[in-house]
């Protein structure tokens, strides 16, 4: 209670010096619009349903393009956890595509998917799924290979192993992997939609995009504060329960 | 100790019969590998209590790996029950020095893990199992409990439940106590014998602490290092339940700290 007293007086208090420099004219009102303008705004913009849509359309391609991205990376990683050979030539391929910007794919994607869902989708499946290649990879190389005697020992092997013992057992890396792809999805989605204009929806980084197109400084702030407020509510709705789970029983974390 | 009714049928414990065993271990670090073990011979009749020690490096760990299947000799064998060992088997559970319990289970789960792994039981007979050797280790209450909120001496509790549930022939131990402290170990001492004398498994046990060798021990197995091989055997026919701090316990472990005094005093004669 203490600490969301806290993070309020905070961020009222963020808007407060927000108010205060717009007030006093530092710069003009084109480059930085008031809070009150902002929220005018978001409420025209949830009014006449054009947010509620962008949301919607931008929603759609990250959860579709992320989980096509985690369905493809967490076996991968496996892969080459297990295997020298994966690891010499999947796991290279992994370490060196992670590092490019995921803004990179983009000019590939328009040429091979023109502008449609497709390039979009690939940008975010290519943007998530080499983190969590790596991840998945770190996670089971990092097991205690205790567990993995003890197991052998009752007698668990093949797919056993996998499912009961090696899985589970890095749990703790595959949140914290899968977490970081869900961050890397976020990003390349918003390169895309930034960067790419197609016919088939209107999303929130075209909003933005139109926003800056259109000197509507006020649309851009507010649209900007929509990606954050999705980003922290993504981390609480998908992430805070498993994160839970493995404070409670490997006592890891903090709250 | 009286048993649980409905608890299946007590399994033999096993003959263990070490048969000329060696193992190298070959380290790129190092100018040398490592004769760990050569050709060891040891017999270890059915519901004994063994006990191996020796300096560190003397492949007493090493024998237990390889009687557990973990890993193979490179040559000689080890026989269970007449049977060569070819991998690891739930009729010879280890306890590490590490519990090696499962953090993502709690500790009725990780009783349970070997269990599910056992064929021919139900799930309401594979319960009753696990609660009965939660029971018979004293965590009843803890049950429910996460892995990392026991203590040192509570882990290596549940990890003997764990291992005992499965109803292994043969019990290998690898310095499970080494780790706690005195007054825990001390309490552990009891409980084991206690235990092994309810269920009657064949247990190698393997330490570098002498007392604690002489307290549990049929039989204490003297190991010397490079190469590693059976130095001395000692019968101990004190009765049980034994306590550590007993005079006779005592003149025991004198004898056998002297016979082992003597190897690491023969270990630097050769060092130099």
């Amino acid at each position: 209670m203490k600490r969301l007293f806290h993070a309020t007086l905070f961020f009222l208090g963020l808007l407060l010096v927000w108010h205060l420099v717009v007030r006093a004219k530092v710069w003009s009102p084109i480059l930085l619009p008031s809070p009150a303008s902002v929220g005018l705004y978001l409420r025209d913009a949830v009014r006449d349903g054009s947010l509620w849509e962008a949301t919607l359309v931008t929603m759609r391609r990250l959860l579709v393009g992320y989980f096509i991205g985690i369905l493809i990376g967490l076996p991968l990683g496996l892969v080459t956890a297990a295997s020298k050979f994966a690891e010499d030539t999947i796991g290279v391929l992994a370490l060196g595509l992670q590092t490019l910007p995921s803004v990179c794919w983009i000019p590939l994607a328009l040429l091979w998917f023109g502008q449609t869902e497709a390039a979009m989708l690939f940008v975010v499946v290519m943007g998530t799924m080499w983190s969590v290649v790596l991840a998945t990879d770190n996670g089971v190389r990092s097991i205690p290979p205790i567990y993995a005697r003890a197991a052998r020992t009752m007698g668990s092997k093949g797919l056993h192993r996998w499912t009961h013992v090696l899985l589970p057992a890095s749990l703790p890396f595959l949140v914290s992997g899968t977490k970081q792809g869900w961050a890397f999805a976020w990003r390349s989605l918003m390169a895309a939609e930034i960067y790419v204009t197609i016919l088939t929806g209107f999303g929130l980084g075209h909003l933005l995009h139109y926003g800056r197109e259109l000197n509507a400084m006020d649309q851009v702030i507010g649209i900007m504060l929509i990606i954050v407020v999705i980003g922290l509510l993504a981390d609480k709705v998908l992430f805070a329960p498993w994160e839970r789970f493995l404070h409670r029983r490997w006592g890891t974390g903090k709250r | 100790m009286p048993l649980v009714d409905g608890l299946p049928e007590e399994e033999q414990s096993a003959k263990l019969a070490v048969e000329n065993v060696s193992k190298r271990f070959h380290t790129g670090r190092r100018q040398q590998d490592v004769h760990a073990l050569d050709g060891v011979t040891l017999q270890v009749a059915e519901g004994e209590f063994v006990c191996l020690v020796g300096p560190s490096g003397c492949g007493k760990s090493t024998l237990l790996n390889i009687i557990a299947g973990l890993e193979m000799p490179d040559s000689g064998q080890v026989l269970a029950d007449g049977a060569p060992i070819l991998g690891p088997g739930r009729h010879r559970l280890v306890m590490f020095q590490e519990s090696g319990l499962f953090p993502w289970l709690d500790v009725f789960g990780n009783v349970m893990f070997g269990l599910k792994l056992k064929e021919g039981l139900t799930n309401a007979e594979r319960r009753k199992v696990a609660q009965f050797y939660i029971k018979l280790v004293g965590l009843e209450k803890f049950a429910d409990a996460n892995i990392h909120e026991l203590s040192g001496g509570m882990k290596q509790r549940a990890a003997l439940a764990r291992a005992l549930a499965p109803n292994p022939r043969v019990l290998l131990m690898d310095e499970p106590f080494a780790a706690l402290d005195a007054l825990t170990r001390e309490q552990l001492y009891g409980d084991i014998q206690r235990i092994w004398a309810a269920r009657k498994k064949t247990i190698v046990f393997v330490t570098h602490n002498v007392r604690e060798a002489v307290c549990l021990g049929d039989r204490v197995v003297l190991f010397s290092p490079n190469p590693g091989r059976i130095r001395q055997e000692f019968h101990i026919p004190l009765p049980r339940p034994r306590d550590i701090n007993s005079v006779e316990l005592a003149g025991y472990s004198s004898q056998i700290t002297k016979a082992l005094k003597g190897i690491l005093h023969d270990g630097d004669a050769a060092a130099e």
